[in-house]
């Protein structure tokens, strides 16, 4: 009896705007000027709070800093695709997304500076906490969306994560886990090409991360992660799906990370340079830039106006940070449980002094 | 009224709870059409239909962690775990992240989950399926731990755990799952989380156990035929536990043994030991004393029960406590 093929599988790239700013018409998002402009104004500030906190990291005025240079539209394309009252599930490197999703900018330092504060969403935005651990925070999206199914809330549950958590239990786990209850889960994935020291080729032998979503089911694709309208398409259609009831999809952004993995870091030590070299002619916000240019959206009166008012505003939510009075010793029972314990109480008077 | 053992008392309250609020849900390893290895979840999924009781895929890490979703966006989840001994797959996600969600995002987020396992040896069971570890979650902040020793409590607690607005972890004794009958209302109850329970009360001697170790206790006691007049007290919430009871007790005895079936070192004897020392120092006519398991791994069927405390070693136990002379050891440590 001769073998059999049960299956074949393909893994579509998504790329809407190359490296030199032009685009495919026939796949540009819906997108008017208007909220071109908005995109970059975002992608820009984006990227000042990032040279900002790495900067103040170095003064000593703030502790570890995680950047994101080189993953801003990854990040940005997927916040604006997104409501407020869907979720997200960030890791460590995601304060890209969290500004883009409204997380006030004062607070974002606040947590970097080791103020737990800083973490707590506004009022009907649904940041959740960013995750330490990798990729523990992968079935919390997967329960959150079913959460939403159940209650019939429409809202879309979206894990973010990189290549490194894809070698993870909780990765298989989780999107498992998606395919069988056929949630409204997004998997957007910053390959961003190193885990720390580790290149991708060593997380994993497949070619691709999307192609993954194939073993479990589920719509899986890989886009130009430095391409804003690629991911913004990417996650505006999952979401749709999602909400429609079509279940999660893996949405591999393939980026560079074009700083080190954190502030004390130092990837001359695992990264030739020729290869930083290559992605920074690939960069997501200059190709932003030179398709609007081409368009006649965007001139150098216009640039220089877009990355002064960043650096305003940044300067003005420092600012706030840095007048945030620190919290009192109490503060650490507080919000253990709804209820402090009767040991918690007498804990909370021994470290105050008052026994 | 209905009489119940400890796997009905389960069942009744996860029915009850899951009649009371729509955002009850139970998920868990074959907890649907299979009822449940011990039959904790049968005929749920039947009355209440394959969304909110649910079969899940075998990953205990996937179970819990999705739990924690659903609970953050407004479920209330009762997981189960097999048996406790694969609980430790999913520790990451409850040390990580179902004891922190409330603190780090300072209230805005809560993690109202219930995850319920059968703990406990006696059953001659396979490897891993007899740990009874409940001492680590007494070391992991912002969980609650709970342990009920016989069925009214078990439906009592149980709901009070799926009431509760943070997570509660909720041991099962499976060796005395069966064991135990009694008529249990079949109305709504709670029993408080954090409330230890004087079962019998006495003069000479205060005796802690939890579980299914208060059946065991209870009965070595009893060979003792009024011998000394022993205080009986159950635990029932280790996390957070009453040491208000326990120090009014042993202030009252001066004199205390602890029984867990957990092992020694690092058990939570310990930590109530150190509680008494705090507040009931002076009051202590002799030492505590526990009775545990040694500090090895659960034995084979074979040999459990030389690791599991018997009636034996808590008679002895109590026997040496309660003959106990300070003055006799003064003169043996100064005069040797």
């Amino acid at each position: 009896m001769p073998k059999k093929t049960l299956n074949e599988f393909k893994t579509e790239y998504l790329q809407v705007l190359d490296e030199n700013g032009n685009i495919d018409a026939s796949l540009m998002p819906k997108l008017s000027g208007q909220e071109i402009k908005k995109i970059y104004e975002t992608m820009v500030l984006v990227r000042t709070f990032d040279q900002k906190a790495f900067n103040m990291q170095r003064q000593g005025r703030i502790g570890t800093y995680i950047q994101i240079k080189g993953q801003e539209a990854s990040q940005v394309g997927c916040a604006i695709a997104l409501n407020d009252d869907d979720w997200i599930f960030p890791t460590y490197r995601e304060s890209g997304l969290l500004i883009a999703r409204k997380h006030p900018i004062s607070q974002v330092l606040q947590y970097w500076s080791g103020d737990e504060r800083g973490l707590k969403a506004p009022d009907g935005i649904n940041n959740f906490p960013i995750s330490i651990p990798v990729g523990t925070q992968l079935p919390h999206a997967v329960g959150a969306g079913w959460a939403a199914k159940l209650r019939k809330t429409k809202q879309v549950a979206v894990a973010c994560f990189g290549d490194g958590a894809t070698s993870k239990g909780d990765f298989h786990e989780a999107l498992n886990f998606a395919g069988v209850y056929n949630v409204p889960v997004i998997f957007l994935c910053q390959n961003n090409q190193y885990a720390i020291s580790l290149p991708r080729s060593r997380q994993t032998k497949a070619e691709t991360i999307a192609q993954k979503a194939a073993a479990y089911g589920i719509s899986g694709i890989q886009v130009d992660g430095n391409d804003v309208f690629a991911v913004y398409m990417a996650a505006e259609e999952a979401a749709a799906r999602a909400r429609k009831g079509e279940g999660p999809t893996l949405i591999e952004c393939f980026t560079y990370r074009l700083a080190d993995h954190s502030t004390s870091d130092d990837a001359q030590r695992y990264r030739p340079k020729e290869e930083a070299e290559y992605w920074r002619k690939r960069d997501p916000v200059q190709r932003l830039e030179k398709f609007m240019e081409g368009k006649g959206m965007l001139d150098d009166n216009h640039k220089k106006e877009a990355s002064e008012k960043a650096s305003a505003r940044i300067e003005t939510e420092v600012e706030k940070f840095e007048k945030i009075k620190s919290s009192s010793p109490e503060d650490i029972f507080r919000y253990v449980f709804a209820e402090m314990t009767p040991r918690q109480q007498e804990q909370m008077k021994d470290i105050l002094g008052e026994r | 009224m209905t009489t119940a053992n400890m796997v009905q008392a389960v069942n009744m309250a996860m029915r009850q709870e899951l009649k009371r609020d729509k955002r009850v849900m139970v998920l868990g390893e074959d907890v649907g059409l299979n009822g449940g290895v011990f039959r904790a979840t049968d005929g749920l999924q039947k009355e209440f239909g394959s969304e909110r009781v649910v079969d899940t895929p075998l990953a205990e890490l996937g179970i819990i962690g999705a739990s924690i979703g659903l609970a953050v966006n407004g479920m209330l989840p009762v997981a189960e775990i097999q048996f406790s001994g694969f609980m430790m797959g999913s520790f990451d996600q409850i040390y990580s992240h179902a004891g922190r969600i409330r603190m780090r995002s300072r209230g805005r987020f809560s993690c109202p989950l219930v995850i319920r396992t059968p703990y406990g040896g006696g059953i001659r069971a396979l490897e891993l399926h007899c740990e009874s570890n409940e001492a680590i979650f007494s070391q992991t902040p912002g969980i609650k731990m709970v342990v009920p020793s016989n069925p009214y409590d078990a439906k009592g607690l149980l709901a009070a755990a799926i009431r509760d607005p943070d997570p509660v972890i909720f041991y099962e004794p499976m060796r005395i799952y069966r064991a135990i009958k009694q008529d249990i209302p079949d109305e709504e109850y709670v029993v408080p989380i954090g409330k230890a329970n004087v079962i019998r009360e006495g003069e000479d001697l205060t005796l802690i156990a939890w579980g299914s170790m208060l059946k065991t206790s209870t009965e070595a006691v009893d060979k003792l035929n009024n011998k000394h007049s022993v205080e009986i007290i159950d635990l029932r919430t280790i996390n957070p536990f009453d040491a208000e009871t326990i120090i009014n007790s042993v202030k009252k005895t001066g004199r205390c043994v602890i029984v867990h079936e957990a092992i020694k070192t690092g058990g939570f004897a310990a930590e109530i030991i150190a509680t008494i020392n705090d507040k009931a120092l002076l009051s202590l006519e002799a030492p505590v004393m526990r009775v545990t398991a040694p500090d090895v791994p659960y034995p084979l069927a074979k040999l459990e029960n030389y690791y599991l405390p018997s009636h034996e070693r808590i008679i002895k136990a109590i026997e040496k406590v309660m003959s106990w002379n300070s003055l006799y050891y003064f003169h043996l440590s100064h005069f040797q």
